[in-house]
């Protein structure tokens, strides 16, 4: 089956409006965020309007149905990413999914296998996006243990000459993107994971980028935690998913203290539910996690393969087409080579900032700046850069109305 | 077209022929700003004599909005008694945040009224205001430092 873009855009209601005066929407920001279906929107609204109940709480029929929703949106993640129904815990977003595992382990006392005592290392390299960085910067600050990184090269790869050196006996969290936010790069995960299997170390992956975008199958891959980020995913803001090998889990720490999270509780102690309910402290943000159980199901109607091959090929003709416009120059591999759909460019001495501007005018909707990976850009000799990032609704109109506008803005700012 | 608003003659001119835009060795303050959001930064150095504004020089990397206004400010604000420096840049303040409601008074503002126009596109107001917080910030400095001697 292909994908069609056009029949696609009809299921989200957000291209029905123009921008800018009466000018068609090209949105190639959903890297950012992704846009919704309705589809999603009326899951979200049912839930509000027929369901709504605190789950896991109250004798009555409406927080029965309530907790049957948000339980089987948890079946529906778990099979999409080929995990058990326990090994998946709800966040309010991804970012606090790994700050989640970042305090969690920070508080693992002496004797529990993630206990952290100083000069043990951590892991991360130079591409991540903050929300992967600085929890680990900060864990390592609290705990003296060292934090060390791989190098990115100026092709936009991880430098993995040095991987035996890299991750060692001493390295005990290796946490890193699947797919670089600002580059597209796809990190040999193969290789790593094994690596750190090897050493004993923890692996953590960022998947904010690579799970709504490719089928993504934690049964098939050899590492202990995934996140990714439900608004990326077609699915509604404030939902975060935490995917953590069961026996993991267990023997986590919890990181946020409340409500439905515990088993027992006295004026001076308490114990706590098995995971990954140990984890959801609070009433949970039901609706959106509804939301996002419809988001995974209306993406697996359509089929991640056919998503994937779809953005490939979108990719491979914006890598084209953008590389055909003189000065422009692609930050991040130039082929679709371990490469997702994000496209991150700078255009001669015009600032990101002003050709984000100029493409709005036009309705382009793009990201500008340093993508919340500053030590990246930093690293790539650029103080910021463009970003167009693609999704299953995008298609080569919208690559043609990028390159016509960024044509436009390079006469406009001669 | 509506982009013209924004990006006025003046201000491009500014942008691509900077003013002042070379760090002096001696000052009274120097402040280095950054816009988080986006990553443009600045480097200001400023001196102020007999409470006079006598030299604001600058270096930076940044959108054509930013580094036009830093200039913009350096040329209208170099000369000025550091009263008359703060009034000017309360009316540019007032004129930013002002959701494009008003067009802004061009005789105190001179080359500023130029950045009118950003007032009415929100994300860019922090882009206009960068060098403008670096003098306050820098100003504050110098007179904390003058009343000192």
């Amino acid at each position: 089956m292909t994908l069609d873009p056009s029949v696609i855009r009809r299921d989200f209601p957000i291209f029905d409006r123009t921008i800018r005066d009466g000018k068609k929407l090209v949105y190639l920001d959903s890297g950012a965020t992704s846009q919704k279906p309705n589809f999603v929107i009326d899951a979200e609204s049912d839930f509000y309007r027929n369901h709504n109940a605190a789950a896991h709480r109250g004798a009555h029929q409406l927080a029965e149905e309530a907790t049957g929703a948000l339980e089987g949106a948890r079946e529906v993640v778990a099979k999409f990413l080929g995990g058990a129904v326990d090994e998946i815990v709800f966040t309010k977003s991804s970012t606090e999914a790994l700050n989640l595992l970042a305090y969690s382990i920070g508080s693992a006392p002496a004797g529990n296998i993630f206990h952290l005592k100083p000069g043990d290392e951590i892991v991360v390299s130079e591409m991540e996006h903050h929300a992967n960085l600085i929890p680990w910067q900060q864990l390592a600050k609290r705990t003296g243990a060292v934090l060390k990184w791989f190098e990115v090269t100026q092709s936009g790869r991880l430098d993995l000459s040095n991987i035996d050196g890299m991750i060692t006996e001493r390295t005990k969290i290796v946490a890193l993107t699947h797919q670089s936010n600002v580059l597209g790069t796809i990190i040999p995960l193969t290789e790593i994971a094994k690596r750190s299997r090897d050493v004993g170390a923890v692996f953590i992956l960022d998947a904010c980028q690579s799970v709504p975008h490719m089928p993504v199958n934690v049964e098939a891959l050899d590492i202990d935690f995934l996140v990714f980020s439900g608004h990326k995913t077609v699915g509604p803001t404030g939902v975060g998913i935490l995917w953590g090998r069961a026996n993991l889990l267990n023997l986590l720490p919890p990181f946020l203290f409340g409500g439905s999270m515990i088993e027992t509780v006295t004026m001076t102690d308490a114990t706590w539910s098995p995971a990954p309910r140990k984890f959801e402290a609070g009433v949970p943000n039901m609706a959106q996690i509804v939301g996002l159980g419809a988001a995974l199901n209306y993406l697996n109607g359509i089929g991640m393969e056919n998503i994937y091959q779809h953005e490939i090929a979108l990719t491979r003709y914006t890598l084209e087409k953008l590389q055909e416009i003189d000065q422009l120059r692609i930050v991040g591999p130039t082929d679709t080579e371990s490469r997702g759909s994000a496209i991150s460019f700078t255009l001669g001495e015009i600032h990101p900032h002003d050709l984000g501007q100029f493409l709005d005018n036009a309705g382009i909707a793009v990201r500008t700046g340093h993508h919340c990976a500053w030590p990246l850009t930093r690293k790539m000799g650029v103080p910021a850069t463009t970003r167009a990032s693609l999704y299953l609704y995008n298609d080569e109109s919208d690559i043609d109305a990028l390159v016509a506008a960024t044509l436009g803005a390079q006469e406009y700012f001669a | 077209m509506e982009l013209d608003n924004l990006y006025q003659e003046v201000i491009l001119d500014h942008y691509k022929r900077p003013q002042n835009k070379k760090l002096a060795t001696t000052f009274d303050a120097q402040v280095h700003h950054v816009n988080p959001s986006c990553g443009d930064e600045i480097d200001l150095n400023l001196t102020i004599e007999s409470g006079v504004v006598t030299s604001i020089t600058w270096d930076g990397v940044g959108c054509s909005i930013s580094q036009a206004s830093v200039s913009i400010l350096t040329e209208l604000l170099i000369g000025k008694s550091i009263t008359d420096a703060y009034a000017i840049y309360d009316n540019f303040v007032t004129l930013m945040q002002s959701k494009g409601a008003i067009s802004g008074d061009e005789s105190v503002l001179e080359d500023a009224i130029a950045l009118a126009g950003v007032s009415k596109y929100p994300a860019r107001i922090k882009c206009a205001l960068l060098g403008w917080m670096a003098f306050k910030d820098a100003s504050v400095q110098a007179q904390a430092k003058s009343e000192l001697r």
